[in-house]
């Protein structure tokens, strides 16, 4: 191969070297205006062009050397006054010449200049021409020399408007010319692939493929023709090009020049010769890659219709969708191995177009979405990515076309194609959906669209079969539960019937989710029902005594919540009940169980639904733990916490000044016996700390009237915090320190204030 | 002029999907400098949003908080002020003022931002100025069946503090300013 190489670089060189030997003689020729010897060197020069060693990249660079010669040769020949011979003498003379290529290039040189004079009509030069070519019949050397012809022609074709236009001649005449030459190139470049020796298929239609631009130049030249209009375009232009491009039954040409004609005619002339362009697809080859000229044609009408809001109503004229969905069935069905991936291409620039076109008729976007449920069906098992990845961009299309998932939800296939996602791809578009859902803030109202929205996202709510849950990275799954549950509030009706609904069919299905996900979406479902048992006051429903195996930690957190929410006695009771033992049994962590506790206390502080021997037994229980946690600390905070209990200070609210003591003086035990654990294992954080905390508790009480709190237990308390301080001077605790100086400063400020809380202050002798 | 942006109990993805759309377009990154977070995010996602408003991000846990680092409560010094951060689930009875008081000298500082309640307060006292932000969301609360989203934006300079509440009332975002100023011993209000 590489010897092949070597040796067209050969070739060329040596005909390069023809072209510049001859063309210095040539130069010479013109300066000595010796017409003769011009015409001798010019045909010899020209001579060079007849090699048929060269690829058509290397010819190409041939032929320009000659083309450059040759303009120079024209304007020689252009005046008359330096050579003496008038152009129809000089279009008979250069026919003389020996070998057929240098002639016809001669000849369309001297018909240039012909044209140009207006001696004789245009057309007739033409037709002269573009027949006289036909005597070169070599494929590569043809297309140059008609290429030439198209070159120089280019700017004298008897369009409307130009001077070339006469009653002899006329737009059709230009029009004529141009179809005629672009027949016979393509006839030369089909037949390239029939020749040569058989075995190098490739190389041959990559030689083809150099040349394609040569061949659809001249459709670019019809379409800049003023006088083709959409009349002439749709009465002869599209056929008769449409008629060669079937007739030449050649896969490269047909495929190139269909695209070229979408691409080279505006859009409005597409659109009005809809079907006629769409009747040839058919006729195609069937190794044509049809679809893709579809699909691209589609995408220009799409943008077309993005363009401007006047153009619409042109589309709805023509029916182009139903043309459209017309010739895509038959195209698919006509080519039954067509893989997935390229039938569901063709619907997703369908869908564009249909969305861009009107999007208001959701039936034309149903009907696209049965056709390609319909092609999917007939595979068995979809496992091409690219094919699920153009399943995903056809579904989020209308997603992101409506900003709307309620409008989604009514298109009776989406589910259909949804179905025939595998489980990971279903997944990946239930997410889609769900993003979609949070970033529009769109509600969803209803309970049927509820449903259906839950069947679209099955894939994330249960384990489907086939499925390897495990398979899933921890951090994504979370992610997509986490995801389920936020969707979980979006999903609201103010009408509380509705909403029940809503509610009964969200926990119809997360309930089958599984241990693995209930604990991420179940509490989001209870906040949702609790919401609505606001709205409804005071009815209680069992929601939240589910089965559900979610943590501990979890459910504690529900059940106390629930107990809040809850204004009917034996319920709250039985909830509270319920987190005890679940306290006990359960939560082991020592940090969550300080948490707990407080969230107990807390509660419970603040419910005034229980009678008191209800409220006895819980708060005696709450102490009782409270008292059990793991440090010292932790228990001594929460007993004093749970003085709390027996002092609230609503009106009726429970004021048991011993109690509240009692407490206390409990917690104060606990915080000596740190201390004396501290004083034994040296430096374990800050006990005297707890002593101030509780002096605050003190105060607390004293201010809002305990009788049981006298300011000499205050007192005494502060003095203990002295001699604690003061014995511990060699490891001084600044934060405790602080404390205790703000505390001060507070009995200082009361006492300040005067009047009732004054004198009572008063009382404490700092 | 330092801006402080205090904000919490959004109860992502438990009891609310997201912040209210009108809040997320006027939080926006680099216009804030700090940011002081009371706790019940709940999920790393909102941590992460945070983030990319303000990196110098400060959070204390509350008790449905995902991650369990996050400090029981938290103090840091911000110009003049020296600030404390606190959920609140804690401090019993939940939202007491007088039980908040005393968590405000044991920290030893002159703003507490705490939460837990959903419900926004701001209100100074002898030992210095407590703030509540509410619920960033609006989430759901056993406190109040009434919780309009809302959170607090603080402009610190110099010895005054000015904190403005936004809050989303019927879909309008009213805000409402409170000017503390600091003298030599305690912050006053006017």
């Amino acid at each position: 191969m590489l010897n092949g190489t070597e040796d067209e670089e050969k070739w060329l060189a040596e005909g390069i070297a023809g072209i510049q030997h001859n063309a210095f003689y040539m130069h010479r020729a013109l300066d000595s205006n010796n017409l003769r010897e011009a015409l001798k060197y010019s045909a010899q020069m020209l001579s060079e062009l007849r090699t048929s060693k060269l690829s058509p990249h290397k010819y190409y660079e041939l032929y320009m050397r000659a083309f450059d010669e040759l303009k120079r040769l024209e304007l020689f020949f252009k005046d008359d006054s330096k050579h003496g011979v008038s152009v129809v003498d000089l279009y008979e003379l250069v026919q003389h010449a020996g070998n057929i290529l240098p002639r016809l290039y001669l000849l369309c040189t001297v018909g240039s200049i012909y044209i140009k004079s207006k001696e004789a009509p245009a057309k007739e030069v033409l037709k002269d021409l573009v027949e006289m070519c036909r005597g070169v019949q070599h494929p590569i050397r043809g297309l140059f020399l008609r290429s030439y012809l198209a070159q120089i022609s280019r700017d004298k074709l008897p369009d409307i408007g130009s001077e070339y236009e006469g009653d002899a001649d006329t737009v059709m005449d230009a029009v004529d010319f141009v179809l005629q030459n672009f027949t016979e190139m393509n006839k030369l470049w089909v037949r390239m692939q029939h020749q040569g020796p058989g075995g190098v298929r490739e190389k041959r239609e990559k030689e083809r493929s150099e040349l394609q631009d040569l061949v659809g130049k001249n459709l670019h030249v019809l379409s800049q023709i003023e006088g083709v209009d959409l009349e002439m375009y749709k009465e002869t232009v599209l056929p008769r090009v449409l008629e060669q491009v079937v007739n030449c039954k050649d896969d490269l040409a047909q495929y190139y020049l269909m695209d070229c004609i979408i691409q080279v005619f505006p859009d409005e002339y597409h659109l009005q010769t809809l079907e006629t362009l769409l009747g040839a697809c058919p006729q195609l080859q069937p190794t044509v890659d049809v679809k893709t000229v579809l699909s691209r044609l589609m995408d220009r009408l799409s943008n077309y219709a993005a363009s401007s809001a006047d153009v619409l109503p042109e589309f709805l004229q023509v029916e182009a969708f139903s043309k459209l969905s017309n010739a895509i069935g038959k195209v698919i069905e006509a080519q039954l191995d067509m893989p997935a991936v390229g039938a569901i291409t063709l619907y997703v620039s369908l869908l564009t177009f249909t969305l861009r076109v009107h999007p208001d008729r959701l039936d034309h976007v149903d009907q696209v979405l049965g056709a390609c449920v319909k092609k999917l069906s007939n595979i068995p098992k979809l496992e091409d990515s690219r094919a699920m990845k153009q399943v995903v961009a056809l579904l989020s299309a209308p997603l992101e076309k409506y900003n709307d998932i309620v409008t989604a939800l009514t298109l009776s296939n989406y589910p259909r194609v949804m179905d025939h996602l595998d489980i990971g791809t279903n997944k990946l578009m239930a997410m889609v959906i769900i993003q979609s859902i949070m970033k529009n803030n769109s509600c969803i109202s209803t309970a049927d669209k509820v449903e259906v929205l839950f069947k679209l996202i099955k894939g994330l709510i249960k384990d489907i079969d086939g499925a390897d849950v495990d398979e899933l990275e921890e951090e994504d799954f979370k992610e997509e539960q986490n995801s389920v549950a936020r969707l979980i509030h979006m999903l609201y009706n103010d009408e509380p019937e509705e909403m029940l609904k809503i509610i009964c069919i969200v926990r119809k299905h997360t309930m089958v989710g599984g241990p693995k996900r209930l604990p991420f979406t179940v509490s989001s479902l209870v906040f949702s029902a609790l919401r609505l048992l606001r709205q409804l006051q005071g009815q209680e429903g069992d929601i939240v005594g589910e089965e559900a195996s979610m943590t501990p930690n979890k459910i504690f957190q529900l059940l106390t919540q629930a107990a809040n929410g809850c204004d009917i006695e034996h319920v709250a009771y039985e909830f509270f009940t319920q987190a005890f033992l679940l306290y006990e049994e359960e939560i082991a962590d020592s940090k969550a169980q300080v948490t707990a506790i407080h969230l107990i206390i807390g509660t419970l502080q603040r419910m005034n639904v229980f009678g008191v021997e209800n409220r006895d037994t819980l708060t005696h229980k709450a102490t009782g733990y409270s008292a059990r946690l793991l440090k010292k600390a932790d228990q001594c905070r929460a007993v004093y916490a749970c003085s709390h209990l027996f002092w609230v200070d609503d009106q009726d609210g429970i004021k048991d000044g011993e109690r509240v003591l009692l407490c206390l003086k409990r917690a104060l035990r606990i915080a000596n016996a740190a201390q004396q654990m501290a004083n034994v294992a040296r430096g374990s954080g800050g006990p005297v700390s707890l002593f101030v905390e509780i002096l605050n508790k003190y105060i607390y009480f004293f201010e809002k009237g305990n009788k049981q709190i006298t300011s000499s237990a205050i007192q005494g308390l502060i003095e203990l915090i002295n001699t604690e301080m003061q014995s511990d001077s060699t490891n001084p605790d600044s934060v405790a320190d602080a404390f205790l100086a703000s505390t001060l400063r507070y009995i200082q400020f009361q006492k300040q204030k005067g009047g009732v809380m004054g004198e009572k202050f008063e009382s404490i002798k700092l | 002029m330092v801006l402080v942006l205090a904000i919490g109990d959004l109860n992502i993805p438990h009891r609310a999907p997201d912040l209210p759309p009108k809040f997320k377009s006027m939080l926006v990154p680099g216009k804030i400098q700090h940011i002081i977070c009371t706790g019940n995010l709940c999920i790393k996602e909102v941590h992460d949003y945070f983030k990319t408003l303000c990196p110098d991000l400060h959070i204390t846990r509350g008790e449905y908080d995902e991650d369990s680092r996050y400090p029981e409560n938290k103090t840091l010094t911000i110009g003049q002020f020296k600030l404390g951060i606190c959920h609140g689930h804690q401090v019993i009875p939940w939202g007491d003022l007088d039980s908040l008081a005393m968590v405000q000298r044991q920290l030893d500082v002159d703003i507490l931002v705490t939460g837990h309640t959903h419900q926004f307060k701001a209100y100074k006292h002898e030992g210095g100025v407590v703030i509540n932000p509410g619920s960033a969301t609006g989430a759901y609360s056993s406190f109040t069946y009434d919780v309009n989203p809302s959170f607090v934006l603080m402009d610190i300079d110099g010895l005054r503090v000015v904190v403005y509440v936004y809050e989303l009332i019927d879909g309008e975002v009213k805000v409402d300013k409170i000017d503390f100023k600091k003298t030599a011993t305690a912050p006053s209000a006017h």
